[in-house]
């Protein structure tokens, strides 16, 4: 016997339109036929018109949205030093709580002066890839020599995710967006899922907003070399890798300066779980045993 | 026979649900003089119990003659201001001169009323010079109810720090016969002392005001501003 699928959605399963969902089709099939008395009792279960949209049960059912993330990435951090600004994430997508994509690169660059880097929804990122590329490729046939700029991508950004969570319908993603404004200036700034927005030295997006954003607030200043920047970056990705455990030990830093953007390769940093307090939580706290 | 299945599915949800809205927190205030105004907001910007930023400034230039400072959901109140600012544009390329401080306010007034029933989370002050030169400040709710005032706070702080404007800035009731002019008393400098005060008294209770505040000042001369540290806990 073939199982029958179980469909996912009340209008299209996958592959199949179920029996009872659409009468009129349905009827075709009842009555006598060579092999006997087909009932719905027989249909049941069995019949199903393959890979349609049925519109009248399109128009009976509540409209859906995304109300909840499926594949998701944790943390994103920007910072900025004296020569441009860094983007770290790790490469993890994960599926609930499960790891389940452990190589997906979370950065992407825009154009030769900005970079941007996502939290939340995977599909999402890639349907705001698509807007991005779009842009890109205007920019090129244009072609009077100039290039949005991080600043503009940031405002076009922000205008989407506002558009999106107007319409209840919100995209489930907040972005580090880095690079180089109109004057020049080394640019940084996060686009929440709802719109918010800010600019800052030193931003992060996710979980991050916990535990890195100390971390850059405590060691940041504004003549920091490349060097010095990489390892805060680095100290705060390891931060974020012992507490979040959303978060997996393979990074990635891109780093945007006056030359372009370049995406590093994806490294790990050395951690430490073998502490007592970690064997033993509550050994030295009060009330504990 | 779907109904038992999705309500299966919600006793399931594992995410909260999500809000169009924040409260990104903070804290606007104006006071008017018979020929100055002055605008103030702290810079901090907030979410829950993270600072998200210590240097955003909530108060923008409409026109020549017009401020506006908004407390409350952040991308609300930017949205709002680019509208209005496209707006103050088409105004000056219809009439060919700028937007005044008072008919700027009445279309803040309908630009929120328009949205009544997917409200702006916005809570806004308008601070500007009037026709004749004297300072008007209007205070508006989220949905667009407004007054003229010579004072006003709005946003986090409003509670602390609007009883004492109350004390120091009161003037002669507008009912008094012979009429007597209601603007403040101060001179600029003490109105810009006693604003100064207000912040720093605001940033030791309320949270969601702190880091710095910035002051615009507004008189026959032009604008200028002004900033001071507050604190950053």
């Amino acid at each position: 016997m073939i199982p029958r699928r179980t469909a996912h959605e009340r209008v299209i399963g996958p592959g199949v339109v179920p029996h009872g969902v659409d009468p009129e089709h349905d009827a075709l099939y009842r009555g006598r036929t060579a092999r006997g008395t087909v009932t719905d009792e027989v249909l049941r279960g069995v019949r199903g018109r393959p890979f349609t949209i049925d519109g009248k049960a399109r128009e009976k059912a509540p409209a859906t949205r995304t109300q909840t993330p499926y594949v998701t990435g944790t943390s994103a951090l920007g910072l900025k030093y004296a020569g441009g600004v860094l983007l770290a994430t790790d490469t993890l997508a994960c599926y609930g709580s499960t790891k389940r994509y452990k190589s997906v690169e979370r950065v992407k660059r825009v154009n030769d002066k900005c970079a941007i880097a996502f939290t939340g929804e995977l599909s999402d990122f890639a349907y705001v890839c698509d807007l991005l590329e779009e842009l890109t490729t205007e920019d090129f046939c244009e072609d009077d020599g100039t290039t949005r700029d991080a600043e503009e991508i940031y405002q076009y950004l922000t205008r989407v995710m506002y558009n999106r969570r107007s319409k209840f319908d919100p995209l489930w993603n907040s972005f580090v967006v880095a690079g180089y404004d109109a004057k020049g200036e080394a640019f940084c700034g996060t686009v929440g899922m709802i719109g918010t927005h800010y600019a800052d030295d030193h931003v992060a997006a996710g979980f991050g907003n916990h535990i890195a954003r100390p971390i850059f607030r405590e060691f940041y200043k504004p003549d920091l070399t490349e060097e010095e920047a990489v390892e805060i970056m680095k100290s705060a990705l390891y931060a974020c890798v012992m507490r979040d455990k959303q978060m997996m030990n393979k990074f990635q830093i891109a780093k945007v300066t006056k030359e372009g953007v370049s995406i590093g390769e994806p490294f790990a940093v050395p951690t430490e779980w073998g502490y007592e307090k970690f064997y033993n939580p509550t050994k030295f706290s009060p009330g504990g045993w | 026979m779907f109904d038992a299945r999705e309500d299966a599915l919600a006793g399931a949800r594992q995410h909260a649900n999500w809000s169009p809205y924040d409260n990104n927190g903070g804290t606007v205030l104006a006071v008017a003089g018979e020929s100055y105004v002055i605008c103030a907001g702290d810079t901090r910007m907030s979410s829950g119990y993270n600072i998200l930023t210590r240097k955003f400034e909530k108060i923008d230039k409409m026109s020549g003659k017009t401020l506006m400072a908004s407390a409350g959901f952040a991308a609300d109140a930017v949205t709002l201001k680019k509208t209005l600012k496209a707006r103050c544009k088409q105004y000056e390329f219809q009439n060919k001169r700028e937007i005044g401080c008072v008919a700027f306010a009445q279309m803040l007034s309908n630009t929120l009323y328009y949205r009544r029933f997917f409200p702006y989370y916005a809570f806004n002050i308008v601070a500007g010079l009037d026709a004749e030169g004297k300072g008007a400040v209007f205070t508006y709710d989220a949905v667009g109810s407004y007054e003229r005032t010579n004072y006003s706070c709005q946003g986090s702080g409003q509670a602390l720090i609007m009883p004492v404007l109350d004390n120091q800035l009161k003037t002669v009731s507008p009912l008094v016969l012979p009429a007597a002019s209601s603007a403040t008393p101060l001179s600029e400098q003490e109105a810009i002392d006693l604003i100064k005060d207000c912040f720093a008294t605001a940033a030791e209770r309320d949270i969601y005001t702190g880091d710095s505040v910035e002051l615009w000042i507004m008189n026959a001369e032009g604008v200028r501003k002004e900033e001071m540290a507050l604190r950053a806990d």
